[in-house]
Formats: C-alpha cells, structure tokens, sequence
C-alpha cells in the first residue's frame, strides 16, 4: 500500500521532476548558497522512490510501518526539501525559507526540524549506518518496511562507508536498498582527478552486496531496479546509478563550479526558461 | 578507610545489562570485536537475537546504533572508551547528539589504570569529548553498586548517555541501599575546611585522604560526583560556598574533565580555591595500574597534598 499515490506513470513522475528542477534552482538562488549539482543529478532517483515507490504517509510522519529515505549526501538537501513539500509533508510556502535564519529547512538535514526526514546528514559517509540499523530494527521487530540511503561517489572516499559495506553484508541486512548517485564528481574536481574509485561497482560486489547499475535518470530503470532490490533476501542491496551532475540545466551539467554555488541572476533565468 | 576490592566496573556493567535486557525487550547491545574485555559478552550469551557485534569498526558501530534508536530500539554500545569516543565522535556528534537519540554509549578500560597495555588504550579524554556534545549524560561511576544503579537508570533516561567503566577491580565504596541519580553527586563525607569532589576510582582515594587529613585536625568533604554533565551545581555551590577550598580528583586529562566543569560551575556562584588531582597534559604508558596511578600522581596520598596546597595559598584578594 502506497498512502501517497496508488500508480503514477513515467510521464507524470517527468513532470515531477521538472518541478523539482525547478525548486532546487529556486531556492538555492533564493538562498545565494547551496548545491544545486548533485541535487539534480539524484533528482529521478528520489522523487521516483517518493511518488511512486515508497510506503510512506506524509499526514504521518511518524507511522512505524512507513519505509525510510535517509539522505546520506545530505547537501542535496533543496532536491529532499522539494519532494517531501511536494507530497505533502509540509507547505510549499516554506521552500524559499531554506538556508534562511530560523527556517526548518536547514542547510544540510536536521531531522528535528522538519517532518519528513529520518536522520541528521551532512557529515558525508554516515547515512550507510543509520540505515543498517534502521534495517536491523526492521527484523528484530519482524516488520516489512525498507529502508533506502542516498549516497554518493565522494562518500565511497570515507572509510565508514567500507565499514558500513562489510558489516551489512556479513549480517545479511536486507530490506536496505542504497541508490550511488554516481556523478562523477566531487567538490574539488571529478571523482577520476581526486580519489578514483573505480571499479566501483566491483568494489560493492566484492563487500557482498546485490549490485545493479543503472542509469539514474531514466525513470524506468529506477523503478525496476528497485522492484528488483525489494525482492532481495540475506543481503543488501546496492543501485549504481550513473548520472550527470547539474542534470537539466544545460551550463550546469558536468560543470562542477555548480556543485555548491548558487545561480546568478542571469544563470537562474536561463535555468527557469530550460526547465519552463 | 578498609580498601575492600569489589566487582570491575566493567563487569558490573555487563550483569546490569543482562538485567535490563531480561526486562525491556527493545534493549540492543553492540560491541566492536572487544565484547570479552568491555563485558558485553553476557548480553550476547543471554540474548543472542539482540546484540550484535559489528567487527573493529567503531565509527559505523555509532552510526548503526542511531539508526536503531531512531527505529525504536535502546541500544548499549561498547568498546574500549578510547577508540568508542575517538573513533567515533563524528558520528557520536552527528548521529547521536545532534538528534537526540536514545544510544548509551559505554567506554570501558577508562583511565590510566588498563595497565599493562599502556598508553593507546588508556582513556583519558573521553570527559573532555563527551561532555563537549549537547545533549549527553556524561558518567563515571567508582565502584560496582553505583555502576549498575546508573546502567539501570541510563536505560531509563531518554536520550545519549556515555558511561566510562574501567579495568582493574574497583574498592567498594558504596553499598545495596545507596541512592544514585544521575546528575545528583554524593555526599559521601561532611567536611568543613575543604571539598574533594572526585569521580570514578579517584573517589576512594579521595575517602582515605579525608581520613589521613581528619587525623591532622583537617575536616574535609569528599563528594562522589559520578555525573560530570549535567554537573550537580547545587551540591557543589553549597560545599564551596561552606568550605571554600576545592580539589577535584579524577583519571583524566587535566584539561576538560571533571575539574574543568568544576571551576566553571563554582567560578560563576561560588568562586574559590581550588586545586586538581589529574594527568597532567601527558600520556602514560606501560605498567601496573598501581605503579601507573602513583607515578602519575592519582593517588590517595596526591588527594592529601592537593587538599594542603589549597588550603596553604593565600585568599584571593578581595
């Protein structure tokens, strides 16, 4: 049972995503500040899981059956603020408060602030452990509720990301699915110049993860790799999804001076008229 | 004072959780391959469907147990205190303070007294990191009673708690009937020229002291002040305000311990002398906990002479 939406088709989850587009240029130019790079480029991913994938209530938060999204790269935080105002879990009216001094809708996560997040982010490398835990709970309490993690390329850099990736798999973690927003950047340059990972999706094999790989922006591959994902028992599962950072906005793709500068007056209304 | 060894806090520790989780179905226990050294290991015995041990790997430890608070659970997490808290304060920081979440986070082989295995297991910082991190109950119980009242209470709290439990056998202070609350020191001692407050193994230290110093005409107070944060300001106002002369004794690095939330409690209230009983911004290294403790100056007799020296110095001018 999804609370939010029974069926969405592929076109509709489209034109999500534009709006979506929209807000993340919104608000971080509303705010001078923020990451609009590696907001666009999981911007399938998680308004895919949210409209149309995950069981959730956004009239309540706190339902303990509800499946969990834990944003581990937690400064793509414009792309979570929109999908959850999006659903419902709060007034859209509040988007343009982001960043600001007293908003709920902080820089990075804060999960006492806002209804609708699961954990606290911003620290890169941590959300692959919360979500452990929120799946080991899961099967201690003998529920049926997944649990998904958004990281990312750079966070494959941090060691507790290994630690994660080891201990999940020796404990059979299942019902954990975990999207790799794969977008071949990080703050300082491409993932190739500062800390290659590659072969990346051998490196989650090997750990003994499900591994698939996909690409992140086409909605049909999203959808049936997390079907896939679900089906998964005894071990987690792991969604490679190559993507391009500063997706739909044509300067702002594989550009990574947008991975946490704002748009300009000029560079905002040139996005606005590419995503109209 | 008669030193009668009782249990290894670490040991009371690990029978209080058993305790806990024969009572409370949602108790987790986790540990980092050290559950033979940390005691949780009974836990596992009693109930192996609930606790899970994640390998070396401290910091995704933290993070698995915010995820289970956040899930409902009440997780006891443990390692050694040294590589728990440094390890994982990042995510200690970030996954469990800042969220507020219901993790108990228990550090064993605290202080100077692990002995043997010198300096890299020693740990004498986690008072100044734990006590840094808003939301935390800070603890550091001395001997075996007041260990398992205050596991049994942390169970209870809502919310992130640090225990420190240490290695050796620790001399009984307490008894069955003695009244612990977290964040309410005890006054173990009435004194009238000076208060020792101390924590963990210094508090029997402090107790002889107080006895070798009454046979000079010295009246002194000891307090066991087993919650560093939130500290117990009231007790410790009265006390300064009646005796006017402190020590603050504890097995931790002088800066950001005990005696640091001291002065900043009482330089606000009840400013006085005072003088500290700790290690002194250096690390140690290998031997026997008792050769350790009085080379490193944590000893009873190091409590008696603190107590002279304040008590010599000349009054603040007013």
């Amino acid at each position: 049972m999804n609370k939010t939406m029974t069926k969405i088709s592929v076109e509709d989850l489209k034109k999500r995503c534009k709006q979506v587009r929209r807000d993340i240029i919104d608000m971080t130019y509303a705010a001078a500040s923020g990451h609009p790079g590696g907001s666009l480029s999981a911007t399938e991913i998680v308004t895919a899981l949210y409209f149309g994938l995950m069981n959730h209530d956004p009239k309540n938060p706190k339902w303990p059956d509800r499946d969990r999204l834990i944003l581990s790269k937690g400064h793509a935080s414009p792309l979570l603020y929109s999908v959850l105002a999006e659903t419902g879990y709060f007034d859209r009216k509040l988007l343009p408060t982001f960043r600001k001094l007293g908003s709920p809708l902080q820089g990075h996560p804060d999960v006492r602030r806002l209804p609708g997040l699961e954990a606290s982010t911003g620290s890169l490398g941590q959300g692959l452990s919360i979500g452990i835990g929120m799946a080991l709970a899961r099967r201690l309490d003998k529920k049926s509720f997944y649990t998904y993690v958004i990281t990312s390329d750079g966070e494959t850099n941090e060691g507790q990301t290994w630690e994660a990736a080891a201990m999940a798999a020796h404990h059979k973690v299942d019902h954990l699915i975990a999207f790799l927003d794969y977008n071949k950047y990080q703050l300082d340059d491409s993932t190739k110049v500062i800390c290659d990972m590659e072969p990346m999706t051998d490196k989650w094999i090997a750990f003994g993860w499900h591994v698939q790989e996909i690409d992140g922006h086409n909605l049909d591959e999203v959808i049936k790799a997390v079907n896939k994902a679900k089906a998964v028992k005894d071990q987690p599962a792991m969604i490679v999804a190559h993507t391009v950072k500063g997706k739909g906005v044509s300067f702002m793709e594989n550009n990574n001076h947008f991975h946490g500068v704002a748009p300009t007056k000029e560079e905002y209304e040139k996005a606005m008229k590419e995503l109209a | 004072m008669e030193k009668k060894l009782g249990k290894a806090t670490r040991d009371a520790y690990g029978l209080a959780i058993v305790e806990i989780g024969r009572k409370n179905p949602d108790v987790v226990v986790l540990d980092a391959d050290l559950s033979k050294s940390t005691k949780s290991a009974g836990f596992q015995a009693a109930f192996p469907d609930r606790f899970f041990n994640v390998g070396i790997q401290e910091a995704n430890m933290v993070g698995v147990a915010s995820g289970l608070a956040a899930a409902g659970k009440i997780p006891f997490i443990s390692s050694f205190a040294t590589f728990l808290i440094s390890k994982g304060y990042d995510q200690l920081r970030m996954a469990v303070a800042f969220p507020e979440l219901n993790v108990k986070v228990v550090g064993s082989h605290g202080g100077i007294s692990v002995g043997e295995d010198g300096a890299s297991q020693m740990s004498i910082e986690d008072l100044a990191l734990t006590t840094s991190l808003p939301n935390f109950v800070v603890m550091v119980p001395c001997d075996e009673f007041s260990t398992r009242a205050l596991v049994m209470q942390a169970a209870e709290h809502k919310g992130p708690v640090f225990i420190r439990t240490c290695r050796p056998k620790a001399p009984i202070v307490h008894n069955e009937k003695s009244d612990f609350k977290i964040g309410k020191g005890v006054l173990l001692r009435e004194g009238k020229d000076v208060t020792i407050v101390a924590a963990g193994l210094l508090v029997f230290e402090a107790l002889q002291a107080a006895e070798n110093l009454s046979k000079q005409g010295i009246q002194a107070g000891v307090i066991d002040m087993h919650t560093i944060k939130p500290l117990d300001r009231e007790l410790l106002v009265r006390e300064a305000k009646k005796t006017g002369h402190l020590v603050v004794a504890e097995e931790h690095q002088i800066w950001g311990g005990l005696g640091s939330a001291v002065a900043t409690a009482v330089s606000q209230e009840a400013p006085c002398r005072m003088e500290f009983v700790a290690i002194q911004d250096t690390f140690a290294e290998s031997g026997l906990p008792d050769e350790l403790l009085v080379k490193y100056g944590l000893t009873a007799p190091n409590v008696e002479a603190a107590a002279k020296r304040v008590l010599q110095a000349p009054a603040n001018a007013e």
